[in-house]
């Protein structure tokens, strides 16, 4: 499982760099989106990978940590997918009214050729 | 106890009369004038009950406790000098609420004059008060800031943005050599208790750090109250309103250097090093100060170098720090408001009825104006140092001073003459104010016709012209008690026995007094043709403009140097910028794993994870499908993301994490949509770009694609050298063990958002509402590029009638979802506590549900039977998460403490309900609200691009609310 998931990680990470070095500010957003999913597994993962815990504790009482999945990261994590939807709502929206306002798609508001 | 409250109430009174004078409506002027006024007098009132308190060289001390644990508590401390003090703050601070009434015009802001007024007050009476050294330097800086946004008033004009600024700057950067030379003379005293480092003046003049601290606290001394090198800012200073410049500028903002400089001069002064900087750096600035007074042709330019010249006066007397000086440089402090202000209100009068403060125009306005006239020739004479005035007092007492004291230096034997010579030139500009504005002929090209203010406007410039004349004549019967009780407080027990007289006998003073006043007659009146036509400053003023050193200075600190690190920093383009980053981050990770030990046993496969692998394979083809795609089919990119998005989602399932997955899901559809929404605004892209096969692309993809390998091979190695490590203790057992008995819930997780780290979740739910804003503010004024702006080909072939048949049944089922996806938002927020689900979840659920009705018909079908307010759920969501957190203050808890409880409801049974519960109430409706703006702020776009021939109005309700 771990090294599977690791793997995943890499894959997810990998092509969201390389999205986020193309020039096109589509390739960009769709680049920051495979990252976020990469880095909140990652991050999600640092609690270590529990499979049939129970998320939910029955009410009142002690109870064991050790039978219960990791809440921490799985509560940092759904903060940071709202986060990154409202970064990616954000930068679609910069997107569109770049693109409105210089005319192209590139990231630096002017193709490469013309200086 | 009731003294310490009554000093307590002081420093607040006028913070809590700014807070209410802002709230104010902009029309009730006399309602302003009255609170604040009223406030000022109820100070003036409490110092009054807190006079007999002060005297003997007593105090009274009340103290809150602060931050404890760093020996920082808000202490203030009342003696006799910080009384006088704080009787000319209240008391000219009543008479400049007066005045500002009938000062400002009436489309001026009145709530913001007001408001910054008394928060300056306020801040005022905390320098003045502050019984600790740091929470003083804090109380300092806040003065400055209010002086910023006072001259910085009228915003509209360039002048008063740049005088403001530049006061800002120079004022605040002398507040933080203040700070650092009070934390160091706190270090050396041992305490930051202002009454432990008074004491411990010897410790503190005799220890290495000495000349440091002295160099900085002179610094932010001077810097405050004009002194040279650094007067140029107060000069600019007076494009603030004249209520303004009389208040802060003249009376007691500026005078808050030479406050310091007498309350530390126990602890610091009576060295050498500190006459020599103090009184030399005031004797020159005295000096300088009137000579460019006599040449200033606008009057409040006059009256500020006056204003600068009189602040050197008071200087140099505390650099010569004998009893004597000390005693007549409160003395002087008094009386300099008391003139100055009138001075400055008559100025403002003038202005007010004549349009002009331009001396080269005004002329012979004692017949126009007789009572104000006659009150500002007698402010100044007083100025001036005439006998029978108080400035001849003080005046007087400084000239003892210069030419008693005597350590052979110098400086010291030069004293008596510069002193003569500048109050000579300070005679001469207070002549030619009197005799240039009020005499000679009428003058007829004045931009409006000069009359009497109206009585109540004037009524201040009486009053404080009376105080001139009393102190003036009985100056022992109605100061002498007060200047008694600073006196002591800031010299002590052994305070030499002093009366104020009017007359001495003919002694050196009075000699050097006549000299002056004979002088300054010739100064002014033999060259006066070319003073009062010539040109606005000296010749030596010119060459050493500070001003232009600050702009140049300035232009290169805040333009040059920021550039030229831009230019040595940042790459060409976001491009290249970005990998800059990643590689950074990529040499970051290298860095920390390349010690470690890879030779792990890896765990066995087994089915489990062949399925897992599976699922993880179809991810990985739709992620690196995704990537590879991105650039000519948006769409099948698009598509593909989302498959990457739905892996990762039934990886959370997997892994024991449903609320992730649930949050996750409905993310993903709102993404989707999202960018669905947005692709038909970028340009087409089904030809191929030039130049992108050529060799010179093909290398920068491959580099690309070295670093995307090397980052993904990075975070794979760094996942897996976590997962294979054994956990150690997590926090987030401690969390399991308390979610039910401290939070009062099940799903740990929700527990942990909304109530253990409920501020982190307020922090986020505040970003997406700036997020939600800052989108619709961008789409508000978009103009989308040329070639999108038609309709997309479909819907110009069919219509939008077949657009409609074409989608009917979809339209149908999605419009009677309505209601069940508002039943499964409902559900979810309410199981939230305990089972998976929450805020989050049940507000992008309901925003789906919308966003469904916006897909299934058109806008405007839409538009015309739901009522959507997104702006409103937004700010009801986060007022309601901001008074739950408040709301636990009421009962004695830290911000965002929650409270929970089961209560038994009637045939529904035990409900689950905490404080926790509103607050995941704020998060759902301010996500509902942000999403739904920002989904309907795009969906928009389309609806004014077809209805542009049209002319239609341009904001088609994109905000219905």
């Amino acid at each position: 499982m771990e090294v599977i998931l690791a793997l995943a990680i890499g894959v997810l990470v990998g092509s969201g760099v390389w999205l986020m070095l193309r020039p096109r500010s589509y390739q960009v957003i769709v680049g920051l989106c495979l990252l976020a999913y990469g880095v909140n597994l990652f991050i999600f993962a640092m609690g270590r990978l529990y499979i049939g815990a129970a998320p939910i504790m029955p009410k009142g009482g002690f109870i064991d940590p050790a039978a219960y999945a990791d809440p921490l990261p799985q509560s940092l994590v759904l903060t940071a997918i709202v986060i990154s939807f409202a970064t990616t709502a954000l930068f679609l929206v910069v997107m569109i009214a770049a693109r409105g306002v210089t005319g192209t798609d590139h990231v630096d508001g002017k193709e490469r050729n013309q200086s | 106890m009731v003294a310490q409250n009554l000093l307590l109430m002081l420093v607040l009174a006028p913070f809590v009369a700014a807070a209410l004078a802002a709230t104010l409506p902009a029309g009730a002027r006399n309602a302003q004038c009255w609170l604040a006024g009223l406030s000022m007098a109820v100070m003036l009132l409490i110092l009054g009950m807190l006079y007999p308190e002060t005297t003997q060289g007593r105090s009274v001390s009340g103290s809150l406790d602060w931050i404890g644990t760093i020996g920082l508590e808000l202490t203030f401390r009342m003696d006799g000098f910080a009384w006088l003090f704080m009787v000319l703050v209240a008391g000219i601070g009543l008479l400049v609420m007066l005045y500002a009434r009938y000062y400002m015009a009436s489309d001026d802001s009145f709530p913001r004059l007001y408001a910054c007024l008394l928060a300056f007050a306020g801040a005022m009476a905390g320098m003045i008060l502050s019984g600790n050294i740091i929470m003083l330097v804090v109380f300092w800086e806040l003065t400055s800031f209010a002086s910023f946004l006072l001259i910085g008033y009228w915003y509209r004009r360039q002048d008063a943005r740049d005088g403001a600024r530049m006061s800002l700057i120079v004022t605040a950067s002398g507040g933080l050599c203040l700070l650092v030379a009070m934390v160091v003379l706190g270090q050396i005293a041992g305490s930051y208790d202002l009454e432990t480092v008074l004491k411990a003046g010897p410790r503190i003049t005799g220890h290495a750090l000495y000349p440091v601290v002295l160099a900085l606290f002179l610094l932010g001394a001077f810097t405050k109250s004009a002194q040279l090198p650094f007067h140029f800012w107060l000069p600019n200073a007076m494009a603030a309103p004249t209520p303004v410049s009389a208040y802060l500028h003249s009376a007691t903002m500026v005078k808050a250097g030479v406050f310091v400089l007498l309350r530390f001069h126990p602890a610091l002064g009576g060295t050498d090093a500190w006459f020599q900087i103090v009184t030399g750096f005031g004797l020159a600035t005295m000096l300088l100060g009137a000579v460019n007074a006599l040449f200033k042709h606008d009057l409040k330019g006059l009256l500020a170098y006056s204003t600068i010249s009189h602040l050197g006066l008071i200087t140099a007397l505390a650099g010569i720090g004998t009893p004597q000086a000390l005693i007549a440089a409160v003395f002087h402090i008094a009386n300099h408001a008391v003139f100055k202000a009138s001075l400055f209100m008559a100025a403002g009068i003038i202005d007010h009825e004549t349009g002009t403060r331009d001396m080269r125009r005004l002329s012979g306005l004692a017949r126009a104006m007789p009572v104000t006239a006659a009150l500002a020739i007698i402010a100044s004479a007083a100025m001036a140092g005439v006998p029978l005035l108080n400035g001849f007092l003080s005046k007087e007492m400084f000239f003892e001073a210069t030419y008693l004291w005597n350590n052979g230096s110098p400086l010291d034997n030069a004293a008596p003459y510069i002193a003569v010579l500048a109050s000579a030139f300070s005679a001469a500009y207070s002549l030619r104010f009197i005799v240039k504005v009020f005499f000679g002929p009428d003058a007829h090209d004045l931009p409006r016709q000069p009359h009497e203010p109206h009585g109540l406007m004037r009524l201040p410039v009486l009053v404080l012209v009376a105080i001139c004349l009393l102190i003036g004549i009985l100056p022992q019967q109605v100061l002498g008690g007060w200047l008694q009780t600073a006196s002591l407080a800031l010299i002590g027990p052994d305070l030499p026995e002093f009366s104020l007289k009017i007359w001495h006998g003919v002694n050196a003073p009075f000699v050097m007094s006549t000299i002056a006043m004979g002088l300054g007659v010739l100064l002014y009146l033999l060259p006066r043709s070319q003073i009062d036509t010539g040109e606005d400053s000296t010749r030596l003023m010119r060459r050493m403009d500070v001003a232009r050193q600050y702009n140049r200075s300035m232009d290169i600190l805040t333009i040059r140097l920021p550039r030229a690190a831009l230019r040595l920093l940042s790459a060409n383009g976001l491009q290249a910028q970005l990998r800059a980053i990643v590689l950074l981050a990529l040499a970051g990770g290298w860095f920390a794993l390349r010690r470690l030990d890879w030779n792990v046993p890896l765990p066995a496969l087994g089915p489990r994870e062949l399925v897992f692998g599976l699922l993880w394979l179809v991810g990985a083809a739709c992620a690196i499908g995704a990537a590879w795609q991105a650039k000519y089919h948006r769409f099948a990119a698009l598509i593909l993301m989302g498959g990457a998005g739905l892996v990762t989602c039934a990886t959370f399932v997997w892994l024991s994490a449903p609320d992730l997955a649930v949050t996750q899901l409905l993310v993903e559809i709102a993404t989707t949509a999202l960018l669905l929404l947005g692709l038909r605004w970028l340009p087409k892209r089904d030809k191929e770009i030039a130049d992108d096969r050529n060799l010179r692309a093909r290398g920068r993809r491959f580099r690309d694609l070295l670093i995307a390998l090397g980052c993904g091979t990075g975070a794979t190695a760094m996942a897996l050298a976590v997962l294979l490590t054994a956990p150690g203790a997590a926090v987030g057992d401690w969390f399991l063990r308390n979610a039910y008995v401290e939070g009062g819930g099940t799903n740990v997780v929700n527990v942990i958002l909304v109530d253990f780290r409920a501020f982190d979740t307020f922090g986020e739910i505040t970003v997406l509402a700036v997020v939600g804003l800052t989108v619709y503010a961008l789409l508000r004024r978009f103009r989308p590029a040329p070639e999108s702006a038609e309709r997309p080909r479909l819907q110009l072939d069919d219509g939008e009638q077949a657009l409609e048949a074409y989608l009917f049944v979809p339209a149908v089922i999605m419009q009677w979802l309505f209601a069940p996806i508002i039943a499964l938002s409902a559900y979810l927020f309410f199981r939230g506590h305990d089972l998976p689900g929450g805020g989050f979840a049940a507000g992008v659920t309901l925003a789906v549900a919308f966003l469904l009705q916006y897909v299934a018909a058109n806008v405007r079908w839409v538009e015309a039977r739901l009522t959507v307010l997104p702006m409103r759920w937004m700010g009801a969501g986060l007022t309601t998460a901001a008074m739950v957190g408040a709301g636990s203050w009421i009962f004695g808890y830290p911000f965002l403490t929650a409270h929970a409880q089961y209560l038994d409801i009637p045939l529904i049974g035990k409900v689950p309900f905490s404080t926790a519960m509103l607050f995941d109430f704020g998060v759902f409706s301010l996500v509902l609200g942000a999403i739904v703006l920002m989904l309907i702020a795009i969906a928009h776009q389309s609806l004014r691009v077809a209805s542009r021939p049209a002319p239609a109005p341009r904001e088609t309700g994109t905000e219905a609310g």
